[in-house]
């Protein structure tokens, strides 16, 4: 068993690695994948603290937290599915009326 | 070297591995399936953790139906990687951007990092595990007692999001819309208008 830091490195890494996604991805279904990246790597870290301090509270968190992600993502998917029928495209480049 | 190092090390390595696949790969199909990858390797963190209960609800809920309905989104719009999708940005602001997210991770570990050392939690090698710890048990003892209301909340939450999205995606028939009949396969072009300007 590894220490509570290692664990919390490996959260950050894959949170950053979902900003990197995020940013640099001109595929809008690319971008709900890294949120939904983003959301684990909380779901990690929360279930390593839990574990470190020896309470289950986390663990309802993280259950929380999926649920909102499932919700999120058949939202996300419809709101895409509609802007693919309106535009014909998914690239968030064309999507920029609200781009100041 | 003991056996939980060998599989920490490993599983620590595909997660990171699959996500940096999922963001670099141009074909949105391979990418799920590299996200799926890295979930996967997450679980096994999750068990290690020892969280038996979410590390199946991770595996089921996400690689089971999230992923499964990217798949069939993806399916659905026939999308490939296609040559325009596959640009990314010019090189100096893809690496602003990389030098952006790198900041970030710095600044989590440097929060991290802080708080570690002025906190008087212990953060060594984790003390064994209460009994029961992360069992269906007593994860559904807590969500039934102490976090009923949330619990209550999310399927508030879960209608809303069924309500939503069967109204966004549905086809919209109506005739007060202009070019919204199904069977003009080009784009609504009200928007792309205005882009131009």
């Amino acid at each position: 068993m590894f220490a509570l830091p290692a664990y919390i490195i490996i959260a950050i890494f894959l949170f950053g690695i979902g900003t990197l996604g995020v940013l640099i991805s001109r595929n809008l279904i690319i971008v709900f994948m890294s949120i939904e990246l983003m959301l684990n790597a909380a779901n990690l870290a929360l279930i390593a603290f839990s574990r470190a301090l020896n309470v289950t509270d986390g663990h309802a968190f993280v259950f929380l937290v999926l649920t909102v992600a499932a919700a999120e993502a058949a939202v996300g998917l419809a709101m895409v599915i509609t802007l693919y029928r309106n535009r014909g495209t998914v690239n968030i480049d064309r999507f920029n009326i609200l781009k100041w | 070297m003991t056996v939980d190092a060998v599989i920490f090390i490993i599983s620590a390595v595909v997660a990171v591995f699959g996500a940096i696949m999922m963001i670099s790969l141009r074909n949105p199909v391979l990418s799920v399936l590299s996200l799926i990858v890295s979930l996967v390797a997450q679980a096994v963190l999750y068990i290690q953790l020892g969280a038996l209960f979410l590390s199946a609800v991770l595996i089921i809920v996400y690689s089971g139906a999230i992923l499964v309905l990217f798949l069939f989104v993806i399916m659905l719009l026939n999308l490939r990687g296609s040559e325009e999708m596959g640009q990314h940005s010019s090189p100096s602001r893809l690496f602003a951007k990389f030098l952006l997210s790198l900041l970030l991770v710095v600044e989590l570990v440097f929060v991290i990092k802080a708080s570690f050392f002025s906190s008087d939690a212990a953060v060594g090698i984790m003390a064994a595990p209460t009994n029961g710890f992360g069992s269906v048990e007593t994860v559904a003892t807590l969500l039934f007692t102490k976090y009923l209301y949330p619990f209550e909340l999310t399927s508030i939450l879960l209608l809303a999001a069924i309500v939503g999205a069967v109204v966004m995606a549905r086809q919209d028939n109506h005739a007060d819309r202009p070019n919204s009949d199904p069977k003009s396969a080009e784009p609504d072009n009200r928007f792309t208008e205005e882009m131009k300007k």
